[in-house]
C-alpha cells in the first residue's frame, strides 16, 4: 500500500504538466491496436489542438448560438449527455439516438450509431446540420468564424494563413476530437504492470472475458462492427440498415466502447437502461428475439448471456476499472 | 482562375502559332477549350424555377429546386478514339436558377473532331470517399456541395428534384404540397450498397471541331420530365418522396436518359 502511494505522488506531479496545452501530442498505447485515421495528412499541434478545442465549445456553430457539440458531448461522462436518454438540441428538440461518447476515436472505422460516416472529419457536418441538433447551414458557420476577431489568427496559428476553410474547419475539429484519449484507467495500469485489482475485479474480467468479449473487443472495449442485441421489443430503429439498406442488418448498431462506461448512462442506443445493472440484467434475461438477434446472444432456444447475481457484481466491479479520472478530469480537454 | 485562364491563352497562343507553321497534314495539333452547356428544359419549353408543368403522366409539378451533379467526362472522336478529361477538372453541379452553373469549361482539349461526349450523372466512389482536403469548389461540403451532400450516410446527392404538386401529401410543416427527389449513393463504404451513379453516352451529327485558339460549345438539352417516363411510369401520386432508398434506383434509371445534345457551335 506504502508503495503504491509513493508511485502515485511520483506519478501525480508528471500528470500535472501533461495538463498544459503545451504538451498536446498524440501517443498510441502499447495495448492498443493500430489507429486508423490518417494523422499525417492532419498532424497534431497545439496550435490546432487549441483552435478545434475552441470550436467544439462554441454555440456559434449552430443556427441560432445556443447550442455547442460540448453541450451534448460532456467530458465528466466521457462526452456522453449525462444522464439523457436522448439529447435535446436546439429549440428544445429531442434527438433519436443516445449520445455516442467522444473516446479514442482515432481507432474507429466509422463513427455514429449506425456507422453512416466513415472519415472523423465527415463527423462534425452531422451534428451540425441536423435539424433536431444544431441546425446551421455549414457555409453560414464558416462566415461566422471569418467575421469573428479572433479566429482568423487561430486559423493563421494552426494552418499558416487565416483562410478559413472547410477543410481547416474540420481537421482542426479533428485534431481535438483524435487528441481525446483514454488509455489511464485503472484496468490500463493493471495492464501495464502498475497497479493491481482486487480479487473481485480480477474475477470480473475473467468473467467479462469469457462473456463480453466477443463484441467488447480488445482493449478498445468494442469490435468497431455492428450487433443487433435484442434491446428493442419491435424494430422501431432499424439501425445500420439505414445506411446500408441490408435487410440483415435491421436492428443492428455499433458496439460502444466501453471505457469510462460508470460514467456514461444511460445506456444503449436508445438510452433505455439506466444502470449497470439494468445492462446486465437485460442481457441475462431480458434479450428480445427479431430475425437479426446476433448469434452469440441465441442459445438453443432462450437468448442473452448466462449471469449468475455474482457473475453481474463481479463484471460491475471490473467495469468501473475502466473509468480514467485523468482523462475525464483532464483541464487540456475542458472549456477554457 | 483568371491568371490561369490567361495564361492557358498565353500557351494556347504559343502552341497556335507553332502548330501553323509545321502543318503538314490534315490532323490537327495542339489544344483547345470545349464549354458543355446544360439547358434545363421540361419536355418543349425551357425550365423555369415557380412554373407548374404538366408532366407526361398527367400530373401537375411545380419545380422549386433542380441539380445534379456531372463527372468523369469522356470526348470521343469520330475515329472512336477518346479524350479522357482529368477526372479533378470535370465535377460539375448544375444548379436550375443559376446562370454560371449551366457551363464547364474543359480546357486542354487535343485537337480532332469530336461527336461524342459521355460523364456520369453523380460523383464517382473514389471522390465519395476522399479526404476532405479533396473536396473543393463544387465538391467542398460546407460550401458549394452543403446542400448536395447526405451528412448521416457520408455522400454526395446526385440528383435533386423538388417541386410542389397537388398529387403529392400536403406537408403540415411545409405548408404545401410537396415532392422531392433526392437521389445518391455511390456503392458503400465498408459494406455494398445502392449504386445509382448513372453513365451518359450521347453522339452528335455534327462535330465539336477542337483546334488551337478554338473554342466548341456543345449544348445538352436536360428534360426534367424524363424522370416519369421510361423505362418506368413513375407517377407523383404514388411515388412523392425518396431520398436514400432501393427505389432511388429505379428514379436514377428513368432520368439517366434525361440528356440529348440540341447542337454543337464552332467558334
Amino acid at each position: 500500500m506504502a508503495g503504491i502511494l509513493l508511485l502515485l505522488s511520483v506519478v501525480a506531479p508528471s500528470c500535472k504538466k501533461k495538463g498544459s496545452d503545451q504538451d498536446v501530442k498524440f501517443v498510441a498505447p502499447a495495448s492498443f491496436p493500430q489507429p486508423v485515421y490518417n494523422m499525417a495528412a492532419n498532424p497534431l499541434t497545439q496550435s490546432g489542438f487549441v483552435l478545434g478545442r475552441k470550436l467544439f465549445y462554441d454555440s456559434r456553430l449552430s443556427r441560432d448560438n445556443t447550442i455547442a457539440c460540448g453541450n451534448c458531448h460532456q467530458q465528466f461522462a466521457s462526452f456522453v449527455h449525462a444522464g439523457h436518454t436522448v439529447s435535446h438540441g436546439i429549440d428544445n428538440k429531442l434527438g433519436h439516438r443516445n449520445t455516442p461518447a467522444l473516446v479514442n476515436l482515432a481507432w474507429s472505422y466509422d463513427f455514429f450509431w449506425d456507422g453512416g460516416v466513415h472519415d472523423l472529419d465527415l463527423v462534425p457536418p452531422n451534428p451540425i446540420k441536423n435539424p433536431v441538433e444544431m441546425d446551421a447551414q455549414l457555409p453560414d458557420v464558416l462566415a461566422k468564424l471569418r467575421n469573428d476577431s479572433k479566429y482568423p489568427g487561430m486559423f493563421k496559428a494552426a494552418f499558416g494563413t487565416d483562410e478559413i476553410n472547410t477543410t481547416r474547419f474540420l481537421q482542426a475539429l479533428s485534431q481535438f476530437m483524435y487528441a481525446l484519449v483514454s488509455a489511464n484507467s485503472r484496468y490500463d495500469r493493471y495492464v501495464r504492470g502498475e497497479t493491481k485489482l482486487s480479487s473481485d475485479e480480477l474475477a470480473g474480467l475473467a468473467l467479462f472475458q469469457q462473456r463480453c468479449s466477443t463484441c467488447h473487443a480488445t482493449d478498445l472495449f468494442t469490435d468497431r462492427s455492428y450487433h443487433n442485441n435484442g434491446i428493442q421489443t419491435g424494430i422501431s430503429d432499424s439501425g445500420r440498415y439505414n445506411v446500408t439498406l441490408d435487410p440483415a442488418d435491421i436492428g443492428r448498431f455499433k458496439t460502444p466502447t466501453l471505457r469510462n462506461i460508470e460514467k456514461t448512462s444511460p445506456y444503449m442506443h436508445n438510452g433505455s437502461l439506466h444502470s449497470l445493472e439494468d445492462v446486465l440484467d437485460f442481457y441475462g434475461a431480458s434479450v428480445h428475439y427479431s430475425p437479426t438477434l446476433d448469434t452469440v446472444l441465441q442459445r438453443g432456444g432462450t437468448t442473452g448471456i448466462t449471469l449468475s447475481a455474482d457473475d453481474k457484481v463481479k463484471i460491475i466491479a471490473f467495469l468501473k476499472t475502466l473509468t480514467d479520472d485523468d482523462f475525464l478530469k483532464d483541464p487540456r480537454f475542458s472549456e477554457q | 482562375m483568371k491568371k490561369y485562364n490567361l495564361y492557358i491563352l498565353a500557351l494556347v497562343a504559343i502552341i497556335a502559332t507553332t502548330a501553323s507553321s509545321c502543318k503538314k497534314n490534315s490532323t490537327p495539333d495542339g489544344t483547345g477549350s470545349v464549354t458543355v452547356h446544360f439547358d434545363n428544359r421540361y419536355a418543349s419549353t425551357d425550365l423555369a424555377l415557380g412554373t407548374a408543368y404538366t408532366t407526361s403522366n398527367g400530373e401537375t409539378l411545380t419545380p422549386t429546386t433542380f441539380n445534379y451533379f456531372v463527372s468523369n467526362f469522356v470526348l470521343v472522336k469520330s475515329d472512336g478514339t477518346k479524350y479522357t478529361v482529368p477526372k479533378d477538372q470535370c465535377y460539375h453541379l448544375v444548379r436550375e436558377g443559376v446562370d454560371s452553373s449551366a457551363d464547364l469549361t474543359i480546357q486542354n482539349v487535343p485537337a480532332g473532331d469530336y461527336t461524342g461526349v459521355q460523364f456520369i450523372i453523380g460523383v464517382d466512389s473514389a471522390k465519395n470517399t476522399a479526404p476532405v482536403s479533396e473536396r473543393t469548389g463544387d465538391l467542398d461540403v460546407a460550401g458549394a456541395a452543403s446542400d448536395m451532400y447526405w451528412t448521416w450516410n457520408s455522400g454526395y446527392i446526385f440528383y435533386k428534384l423538388e417541386g410542389m404538386s397537388p398529387q403529392a401529401p400536403y406537408d403540415s410543416m411545409m405548408g404545401m404540397a410537396m415532392m422531392y427527389y433526392h437521389v445518391g449513393g455511390y456503392g458503400g463504404m465498408s459494406s455494398a450498397t445502392i449504386n445509382n451513379i448513372r453513365t451518359v453516352s450521347l453522339t452528335s451529327g455534327t462535330a465539336a471541331q477542337v483546334r488551337s485558339g478554338h473554342h466548341s460549345t456543345v449544348y445538352l438539352y436536360a428534360d426534367v420530365d424524363a424522370v416519369f417516363n421510361a423505362p418506368v411510369q413513375i407517377t407523383i401520386a404514388a411515388n412523392p418522396g425518396h431520398m436514400f432508398d432501393q427505389y432511388s434506383t429505379t428514379i436514377s434509371a428513368n432520368y439517366a436518359d434525361m440528356f440529348s445534345i440540341n447542337r454543337v457551335t464552332n467558334d
